[in-house]
């Protein structure tokens, strides 16, 4: 990807909440619920604009896919409204809405060749022959598999038949495109590969797309705004480098990434700074994010590789300094991997870089650990 | 594959590899046989031989030849243009007194009485009235029976004395051989098995046509619903299995007759009038009511086995993919479903075609197949060679429909349950 795209992706992903023309499609305050006794989407609220690649992210069972479902028309939402161009669609069945979708297994037609899967949807439109020759021609060469069109779909490796599904779901144009988990059933490197795949094809297109991932990597690596789903709640809604850099609440915070976890309570507030009291004694300065008053009980959230450690004479200046005790080290190339003990946790770790120096620690040695208090953020219990 | 085909592999030991591997798979060979020998050995009993024993019955010609061995001798080199010689007279009158003491002329007279009305009474009569009859024969039997001065008759004993005969083949598709053995079509009045056959098989046709109809939409809800409730809805399913044949025919007679509780109902109705109540039993149409139920959930499983396999975003896409319903499921979901249409369909046809019971009891004279005349010529007519042919046509046209429908959709693609 190109430095000029990413720089322009994270821009519009800035610009979203103020001053855009309006969304082009739209979660109002919607809820579902399967049985009547439990709702498994509380009050989803989502615009997604023109051209925007936004991915729905969290555990099974948390309402993503009912969320897609019901984008797609194949679910209606117990309450609230969703709106495609500002037009309300609850009722509108699922081929009416014109919106193009890949599945989970792809759901190729096994009875159809790739040319016909591919037709298929240009067909129910009434297209001419030509045009849908044509067509197919053209979605075939967008997917690179120009060869492959007499092909049954069980011909095709896995990698293969997602592109299949992929371009069956774009071929007749719709503006917006839904994806449920469709990298889920391929190999780590095929995974890799056709998510720079389906990102090339959303910036030639500039369709939006919707997609729905439990894996958080292919989430950050893929999405202009992230919606982190728990429990049929959104979680945090936003840009990929925020949801890392700036979680809002413990979830996020553990959901993206690596994280160390103090637990502790809220004694003085500083300025910008919080004091927190860890259980096992020490004072902590941390950036107070959703840490209720003086005396609350607070989370605090530490990324791996802010934490440094503290050689005899340079100090990086970190605000928070601590004495800690090797337990492991686990040596990943560029990188060392340190677990140690530290402010009663046992499973602290720490991420450095493979700098000279560092790669001397061994197990039972004590070593100074610190961190500034701007990247320990202290979030709700 | 090794890199030199002209050398076998050997074991470390040299013993060719193969000789080495049949060696070490003998022992489990024999056990595997031993284990299904029990059931080769019902199966070969119950079932291949009762099945050669039909086809035999079906060609077997042994009457004229045991029984008028010496008439069959001495028309040896007979010019067939006119009435034998005294000799053979003679052996006939022999043979007849010879079957007349040990009083097994039965067989023989109804034989040829298939082939030739009045030679029951021919052979029966003469071999009564032979005691009192002198040399020449010749005469005296023909004075005794007019048959033997038929030359039609001799003929026919000369034809009939090899020990294979297709004539129960012939009778059993409607034809017969005159006197100088061309194929002719039966006298109108006796044409009947042909007609049968016919309407066994559209009969069969109708009924598989009508399980389908009623079986799709119950396949596909069966295969639609959540585990609970499709076992639920399968147990009503199989619930007929569990049931009597001959209760659950019964009860159609029950139903269906004209006192019965479906014309009650119309005539309390006033859907009917008294006087003009549906005869809906005793024709084709118990039949067709009766078998259709009794069969569908041969229709019904093949068509849920297949149905269950076919992910339900199959649908979804092709929906969101723009596809009206109906369209969705003419072009996606229909043509998926076709192994078990055909599993189903073949399944209950040839079931069909084989019916025996329900067809005999609710069919009367128009609802009745080609079974119960089976049935009919192995118990009342006696006429086991025409039975047994005719059961061997149904055999064949079994096999025939079986083998174009693996042709055409192969059998490996059916799965029942």
């Amino acid at each position: 990807m190109n430095e000029s795209l990413q720089q322009e992706r994270h821009d519009s992903a800035r610009e979203v909440p103020s001053d855009t023309p309006p969304p082009f499609a739209r979660f109002i305050n919607v809820q579902k619920s399967y049985d009547g006794i439990e709702l498994v989407v509380k009050g989803f609220d989502l615009d997604i604009h023109k051209g925007e690649f936004v991915t729905l992210l969290g555990p099974s069972g948390s309402g993503k896919t009912t969320c897609l479902m019901m984008m797609a028309g194949f679910e209606t939402p117990t309450h609230g409204q969703i709106l495609l161009k500002g037009n309300p669609i609850n009722d509108l069945p699922p081929h009416k809405r014109g919106i193009g979708m890949v599945f989970q297994n792809y759901a190729l037609f096994p009875h159809m060749s790739v040319s016909e899967n591919l037709a298929f949807p240009l067909e129910v439109r009434h297209l001419s022959k030509s045009e849908i020759k044509q067509k197919v021609a053209r979605a075939l060469a967008m997917v690179r598999l120009e060869d492959f069109g007499d092909r049954r779909p069980a011909q095709l490796s896995g990698g293969q038949q997602q592109r299949v599904a992929l371009a069956r779901a774009l071929v007749f144009e719709p503006e917006l495109v839904l994806m449920d988990e469709p990298l889920g059933a391929l190999d780590k490197n095929l995974r890799e590969e056709m998510q720079y795949e389906i990102k090339r094809i959303h910036a030639d297109l500039g369709v939006s797309m919707i997609y729905v991932t439990h894996d958080q990597t292919e989430a950050l690596t893929m999405s202009d705004r992230i919606a982190v789903f728990n429990d049929g709640v959104v979680q945090q809604l936003a840009a990929p480098e925020t949801l890392y850099e700036a979680p809002e609440n413990a979830f996020v915070a553990n959901f993206i990434g690596e994280n160390n976890r103090l637990y502790g309570e809220v004694t003085e507030m500083v300025g910008e700074k919080c004091l927190v009291r860890l259980d096992s004694g020490e004072t902590v300065q941390a950036k107070p994010v959703a840490a209720g008053g003086i005396g609350a009980r607070t989370t605090l959230s530490l990324r791996p590789e802010r934490v440094g450690i503290v050689l005899d004479s340079q100090s990086p200046g970190f605000d928070n300094c601590f004495h800690a005790e090797v337990r492991e080290v686990i040596y990943l190339g560029d990188h060392l991997r340190t677990r140690v003990s530290v402010c009663g946790n046992d499973e602290f770790i720490l991420k450095t870089p493979n700098a000279q120096g560092h790669s001397s620690l061994r197990p039972g040695q004590s070593v100074e650990i610190g961190w500034s208090s701007s990247d320990c953020r202290a979030l709700d219990a | 594959m090794s890199d030199s085909p002209a050398s076998p592999l050997t074991t470390a030991d040299g013993v060719p590899l193969k000789i080495s591997l049949r060696r070490a798979v003998r022992r489990s060979k024999l056990k595997a046989f031993l284990l299904v020998s029990p059931l080769l050995l019902f199966l070969v009993i119950a079932f291949i031989m009762p099945i050669g024993e039909m086809l035999w019955r079906s060609v077997d010609n042994p009457e004229v030849s045991t029984h008028l061995s010496r008439t069959v001798d001495a028309l040896e080199g007979w010019d067939r243009e006119s009435l034998p010689g005294e000799e053979v007279f003679a052996a006939l009158a022999e043979d007849l007194r010879e079957g007349q003491q040990a009083r097994n002329l039965g067989l023989l007279s109804s034989r040829l009485n298939y082939e030739k009305s009045g030679m029951r009474s021919a052979i029966t009569r003469s071999a009564r009235g032979l005691g009192a009859l002198e040399p020449p024969y010749r005469e005296a039997l023909i004075e005794l029976n007019a048959h033997w001065g038929d030359l039609d008759t001799w003929k026919l004993i000369e034809r009939e004395s090899s020990p294979l005969t297709l004539s129960y083949y012939l009778a059993a598709v409607d034809r017969q051989l005159t006197p100088d053995g061309e194929i002719v079509r039966a006298p109108e009045t006796q044409r009947l098995h042909v007609n049968l056959f016919w309407r066994t098989l559209w009969m069969s046709l109708v009924i598989t046509g009508l399980t389908l109809l009623l079986g799709y939409p119950i396949a596909f809800l069966l295969a639609s619903l959540p585990l609970r409730y499709s076992n639920l809805l399968m147990i009503l399913v199989l619930l007929p299995f569990w049931t009597s044949l001959l209760v659950r025919t019964t009860t159609w007679i029950a139903i269906l007759q004209s006192q019965g509780v479906l014309n009650d109902m119309m005539v309390a109705l006033g859907v009917i009038a008294d006087e003009a109540r549906w005869q809906m039993i005793h024709n084709k149409t118990g039949t067709i009511v009766a078998m259709t139920h009794i069969l569908l959930p041969f229709m019904i499983l093949p068509l849920y086995s297949v149905m269950k396999t076919i992910p339900p975003s199959y649908m979804r896409a092709a929906r969101s993919l723009g596809g009206r319903p109906f369209l969705c499921f003419r072009r996606v979901y229909f043509p998926l479903t076709i192994p078990g249409i055909a599993a189903g369909g073949i399944l209950v046809f040839i079931l069909s075609i084989g019916y025996y019971i329900t067809p005999a009891l609710v069919g009367g004279q128009s609802g009745r197949f080609i079974t119960n005349y089976i049935a009919y010529h192995m118990q009342t007519s006696l006429n086991w060679g025409l039975a047994a042919a005719i059961a061997s046509i149904l055999l064949f046209v079994v096999v025939v429909f079986y083998l174009v429908f693996n042709r055409i959709i192969g059998v490996d693609k059916v799965k029942l349950g």
